[in-house]
């Protein structure tokens, strides 16, 4: 039985909980994450749950390593693999889903329509069911990978037919899931690996035996492997936590860092030369100065004005009606200089329609506030010491391209040439910092054994 | 006073100063409610450069409007107050004391204790290291109709006091503040009896300095900040020259002497701060609002404050300064130019680097508020040259005086958690190397 | 437009928007040798810089074209614009043809810069002038006196060299001119508003701040005869008001046209106050120091910053009201301005006292977007002309 030492890090952030496993040797095993909820522990354990998954599924992966025939047909039967995990995953949520949605049918305000709402649901359900199937094939874009974000497109997608063919409410249904949904996310469930990897096994086996290429031998390995990826022994030697404006995380003290502390480690562990930390996230934006050994020195987070952090850009994407993904690509094609004093969310809108009817065109606008919230970024830099090499840049807006070219921009003017680091895992930045914390130890970490 | 006997010597002698202030304040507040019964008149001054053994060598009795609004907020009513005075009128962006105090004015003038206040009979406004100083009293000029003494004490840019400024504020007193108490008080000026009082002072003085600096030891024996704003209460508000100033501070520095001896940390809410980790240096005025739940995030994680700039905001007396009764006037205006906030940057930054240096301190902490220009204006520049002079790191947060709605606890907890988390690696950085 | 005045205003204009104070170094270019003192708002005895040979050269903030970078890191968010902007000046080299700076007492944040410049740039000349506010001549009048000297004996050793009595009396008569023509220029906009729309003529008056005084009294002269003869302005009817609380941090251009378009003139204002600080002449003869000194302590403009003894509050502005006949009092406030925020209710008690209408907004010197202003604003114009119909 091979057993690996392991190490998490989990940081409670405002919209999404991350975790983070390391090995013994200080590498990544696995990744988690999940929309951040109200119950705290849940949101945790859920996101060490996907974590551990991904640990499991990247033991499984070395594994096929020493399965001869397996390992010339990977490509083509992992990613199936993985993504009937992903289903099997989707398949219990749905599964609590309809037992909530029962319970909240039978609610004594819906009297009489009881059985036509039951009906419904579980014909809803079941449709649901058999359309995410299709969902999870290599190919197939999902729009997200949290069970909130897809069960609530289709549930009202689905909610809409049934309501109107049936003369049942559209409104009564959409109650039912509000009612139902919440019990559903706060609980933990039965998401993790080896709960659903047997039932992922069977779904992937019978999904590919029609493959011409398919061998009695290639599912014997495959078994094989993953019997090993379920068995293998993950010791977790320690946990600490993170998070920002939790008045309790759900750790004992001593295992919790302040995330400054795990982001500043985090990013100084992605990229090692990192001096300085630019982290805007939605609702907070931190400037950090690390040592060499990745040690914050210096720290300036925004005041109370949340003005110019990533929620802002949500705010003009709504008032647009544009994906918050578009943005970035279309400010980056102005023409003409626009500028933008404020970054108040308040007046957005209004600010916005002003422009527009002022004849401004929309990229130049949007320039214009790439380049103000960018602004505020640069002071809050200044006010923590500078922009020193290198210079590393997390958090949502740092995947926007326009808000990436201002920062390019703007450090250049003010502070000459830097190296300037970006990772497409930068939302785990924090979830790194408090895995590698509780590897250091000491009083850092707990030391606890898991069962 | 406590007579009985408990098993812990030290426990009795710990309330017995802080039951010589309680009883000074009552009483002070009961005279102010009786004032008009007894035919007292009363003065309404500032606490930087407040003259009060000249107000009370006139037998007035002095009110301190700032006073009124910290403890407004310590006892949560300052939000009411402030709703109040933005109804009428006046803005979100101006300082909390002023709104607070109006919105007291306008819900009848009951003090924070609940007893009546009286009407001003003289507004002296001692124009002393605060601009808003000027607009609060010219309001309440306007809300009470009362007569207002302007002394305008001039800022000290330079980093030394000068003679012409001397002249000035003696000027100023001999014109035009003393005749105005005498006419309010029917009094003539008495310069032997303010003498006398300034004596006290100097006494008291002595024994306040010597408190302040026992945070020089390892560990301290209080905290500079929280528990300061105790310590300095009587000095800087309506007991300046009292014999009852001269008990207390003499009372509180034999408590504090009978704690260095047995080692022990400041006293908390909570108890006696045991566990000395972190020393720091602070800036800025507290919050009052929350002035408990900001207290217990630094001892709640071992820090202690060993010295601030809040405590000498009514006045600078651990560079040597006293009230000297030999040459009253001239030293009255001394100790106006040398309050805190009427200091240059330069001057602010010196102070507070040697601060950081003779009292030991691990890191120096801003909590920059709102609401005080005077003191917030500059801190950000402040910070960085302490960093640059001492090599501690900085730390930075922000809040209010009296305004609930600017001090966010989330928020601030993150920070000094952040920074202190980042002081104890620092520390460890530093002993592995 | 007729060419003239088209050149005059595109040049004041340009003055205006040149942040980097290309006339400033021409002007020193012109002077080998000569030093320019610059000076923050409001009230420097510009008289004594000018006797001394040097350029006065005010310096109100950088207004709405000017990016700030790394002003931003030394204020919090709670603090007004007009020192982010003063600093941004300073550390991106454009304030290096000053020679000195100056700081009035105004308020906290401005009393707090001098210490900042002195920490900033140590090697620079700074000094914080401490205005009195006491007004009594042996006690006020002493101590002013005693400031003055000490500036002029450290702007003599900058200048290299003494200022006799016989300049400062001929720099008090330059200024005195100048102040004449300020004061005739307004009187001429308040009574023919639409031949100086506020927007072309404040940069006119702005110049004064890095223009030799002689020079701009000339331009003054010069505005004011051609826009008089400007034939294409037709007379409008528009509501009259006075604009206060615009005494330092200043408004942008934008802010002034938005109020004619909303449908205000602008018949008196307190913006640029320090170049019409001191409102009668100041007396050429006998001792030039002491008479600087007793017009200071007499003849001083009333605003937020200054001391009013009993009684006096808001009397300044209602006056203003009669003598221009206006219609409405505009009290304007830079965001987070405690000096002028704090007076507005005593300000609009007098008011209220003399029925005299009058709204209030905040505005700061970097605002693009003027679509509230203009609401609120065309709103108050149409009411009070209304009222004023009613035949109130």
């Amino acid at each position: 039985m091979k057993s690996w030492k392991i190490y998490v890090g989990i940081d409670l952030g405002s919209t999404t909980t991350k975790a983070v496993i390391l090995d013994q040797n200080q590498r990544v095993l696995g990744k988690g994450i999940t929309n951040s909820r109200s119950n705290y522990d849940v949101a945790a354990a859920i996101a060490r749950s996907e974590a551990i998954v991904q640990a499991r599924f990247s033991l499984l992966r070395s594994f096929v390593r020493d399965h001869e025939t397996l390992v010339q047909v990977t490509d083509k039967v992992l990613p199936v693999l993985e993504l009937s995990f992903r289903f099997q995953q989707y398949l219990e949520q749905l599964g609590r889903l309809q037992t909530e949605l029962h319970r909240a049918a039978s609610s004594s305000r819906y009297e009489n329509r009881q059985s036509e709402l039951e009906r419904l649901v579980d014909l809803i359900v079941d449709e649901m069911a058999v359309r995410m199937k299709e969902a999870f094939v290599p190919g197939h874009e999902r729009k997200s990978d949290f069970f909130r974000d897809l069960a609530g497109a289709e549930y009202m997608k689905l909610a809409e037919d049934h309501a109107s063919k049936n003369g049942i409410g559209f409104e009564e249904l959409c109650g039912l899931y509000d009612a139902a949904i919440l019990p559903v996310e706060n609980t933990a469930g039965k998401t993790g690996f080896i709960e659903n990897i047997q039932s992922a096994l069977a779904s992937t086996v019978s999904r590919l035996a029609e493959d011409p290429s398919w061998t009695p031998r290639i599912e014997t390995e495959l078994r094989a492997c993953v019997s090993e990826g379920a068995q293998a022994q993950l010791e977790e030697i320690a946990t600490v936590g993170t998070g920002y404006g939790r008045a309790r995380l759900p750790f004992p003290r001593e295992q919790i860092r302040s995330e400054i502390l795990c982001h500043g480690l985090g990013a100084h562990e992605m990229f090692p030369g990192t001096a300085t930390v630019l982290d805007i996230g939605g609702q907070d934006t931190k400037a950090i100065q690390v040592d060499e050994n990745g040690i914050v020195t210096s720290f300036q987070m925004n005041d109370r004005c949340a003005a110019g952090c990533g929620r802002y850009l949500g705010y003009i994407a709504d008032e647009m009606n544009l994906g918050l993904h578009e943005l970035g690509p279309l400010a980056q094609q102005a023409r003409k200089k626009v500028k933008i004093s404020s970054t108040c969310t308040v007046f957005a809108g209004a600010e916005l329609r002003d422009r527009l009817s002022m004849g401004q065109r929309r990229e130049d606008i949007l320039a214009g506030l790439h380049r103000a919230i960018i602004l505020r970024a640069m002071s809050l830099l200044a006010r923590s010491g500078g922009v020193d090499d290198e210079f590393t840049f997390t958090g949502g807006v740092a995947r926007n391209p326009a808000a990436v070219a201002a920062v390019e921009r703007l450090i250049a003017e003010n502070y000459g040439e830097r190296t300037i680091n970006i990772s497409p895992d930068s939302i785990y930045t924090g979830a790194l910092g408090a895995a590698l914390f509780a590897k250091k130890g000491g009083r850092d970490a707990h030391e606890f054994k898991r069962n | 006073m406590a007579d009985t006997k408990r098993p812990s010597g030290a426990a009795v002698q710990k309330d017995l100063s802080m039951d010589l202030q309680k009883k000074m304040i009552a009483d002070h507040y009961l005279a102010l409610q009786n004032s008009k019964a007894e035919g007292r008149k009363s003065v309404y001054t500032f606490v930087p450069g407040n003259l009060t053994e000249l107000i009370r060598s006139f037998d007035l009795l002095p009110v301190l409007p700032e006073i009124n609004a910290l403890q407004s907020g310590m006892r949560g009513l300052s939000a009411g107050y402030i709703a109040e005075a933005e109804k009428a009128g006046h803005s979100e962006d101006v300082c909390t004391y002023v709104k607070c105090d109006l919105g007291m004015l306008k819900k009848g003038n009951i003090s924070p204790t609940g007893t009546q206040l009286p009407d001003p009979d003289l507004l002296l406004l001692s124009y002393t290291g605060c601009f808003t100083f000027m607009k609060w009293f010219e309001l309440l000029r306007e809300e009470y109709g009362a007569p207002t003494s302007m002394l305008h004490v001039p800022y000290q840019s330079n980093g030394t006091i000068q003679e012409h400024q001397i002249e000035y504020v003696v000027d100023q007193l001999k014109t035009e503040v003393i005749p105005k108490l005498e006419k309010i008080s029917g009094k003539k000026f008495d310069e032997g009896r303010l003498a006398e009082m300034l004596e006290l002072s100097a006494r008291a003085e002595d024994d306040l300095v010597w408190v302040l600096e026992s945070a020089k030891n390892v560990p301290s024996p209080i905290d500079a900040y929280f528990g300061g704003v105790y310590y300095i209460g009587p000095m800087f508000t309506a007991f300046r020259g009292t014999p009852e100033a001269v008990d207390y501070y003499a009372a509180l520095r034999r408590e504090i002497e009978e704690r260095l001896r047995r080692k022990q940390g400041p006293v908390t809410p909570e108890g006696e701060a045991k566990n000395e980790r972190f020393r720091l240096v602070v800036e800025g005025p507290p919050n009052w609002t929350s002035f408990r739940a900001f207290w217990k995030m630094f001892y709640d994680e071992g820090a202690v404050v060993v010295a601030s700039s809040y405590t000498k905001v009514g006045g600078l007396y651990d560079r040597g300064f006293r009230h000297d009764p030999s040459r009253p006037l001239q030293s009255l205006a001394e100790y106006c130019l040398g309050c805190y906030t009427n200091l240059g940057l330069p001057s602010r930054v010196d102070l507070l680097a040697s601060y950081v240096r003779e009292y030991n301190a691990h890191g120096f902490l801003i909590n920059s508020v709102k609401s005080c220009n005077s003191f917030s204006a500059g801190q950000l520049l402040i910070l960085r040259q302490i960093e640059e002079r001492t090599g501690v790191p900085g730390g930075f947060i922000e809040s209010d005086l009296v305004d609930p709605r600017y001090f966010s606890s989330a928020n601030i907890k993150n920070r000094i958690e952040s920074y202190l988390q980042m002081l104890e690696q620092k520390g460890r950085t530093e002993a592995r190397a | 437009m007729n060419r003239e005045l088209a050149k005059l205003v595109k040049r004041t204009a340009g003055l205006h928007e040149d942040l980097a104070l290309t006339s400033v170094h021409q002007w020193k270019e012109e002077h080998p040798g000569a030093k320019a003192i610059g000076h923050l708002p409001i009230y420097v005895p510009r008289e004594i810089i000018h006797a001394a040979g040097m350029l006065p050269v005010g310096i109100m903030g950088g207004g709405e074209d000017l990016e700030i970078i790394r002003g931003d890191a030394f204020f919090q968010s709670y603090i007004c614009h007009i020192p982010r902007s003063t600093i941004e000046l300073a550390l991106s080299g454009r304030l290096d043809c000053l020679d000195g700076m100056l700081f009035p007492s105004i308020c906290d944040v401005i009393r707090n810069l001098s210490g900042m410049w002195k920490l900033l740039f140590p090697e620079r000349y700074v000094r914080y002038v401490d205005v009195p506010q006491n007004f009594a001549p042996g006690v006020g009048g002493l101590f002013w006196r005693h400031e003055l000297e000490e500036l002029k004996r450290e702007l003599e050793e900058l200048a290299g060299q003494t200022i006799r009595d016989e300049a400062l009396r001929a720099s008090i008569e330059v200024y005195n001119e100048n102040r004449r023509e300020l004061a005739a220029l307004y009187a001429a906009r308040s009574k023919e508003p639409w031949l100086y729309p506020s927007y072309e003529m404040y940069p006119v008056v702005r110049a004064g701040n890095v223009l030799p005084p002689e020079e701009h009294t000339l331009l003054l002269r010069a505005y004011r005869e051609l826009a008089r003869q400007e034939s294409e302005r037709v007379e409008m009817d528009l509501s009259r008001v006075v604009v206060v609380g615009t005494f330092c941090e200043q408004p942008p251009i934008g802010l002034l046209k938005t109020l004619e378009l909303a449908g205000c003139f602008i018949v008196d204002d307190d913006m640029l106050l320090g170049l019409r600080w001191l409102t009668e002449e100041v007396p050429v003869e006998g001792d030039p120091m002491q008479n600087l000194v007793d017009s200071y302590l007499e003849h001083s403009a009333s605003t937020a910053s200054r001391y009013e003894p009993e009684g006096d509050k808001g009397r300044s502005l209602v006056n203003s009201v009669r003598v221009n006949m206006a219609e409405g009092v505009i009290l304007a406030a830079p965001s987070f301005c405690d000096p002028a925020l704090l007076d507005q209710p005593m300000l609009a008690a007098a008011l209220e006292r003399e029925g005299i209408p009058y709204t209030q907004f905040k505005y700061s010197e970097d605002m693009g977007q003027f679509a509230v202003i203009r609401e609120q604003t065309g709103t108050f114009a149409d009411s009070i002309r209304l009222w004023n119909e009613k035949g109130v």
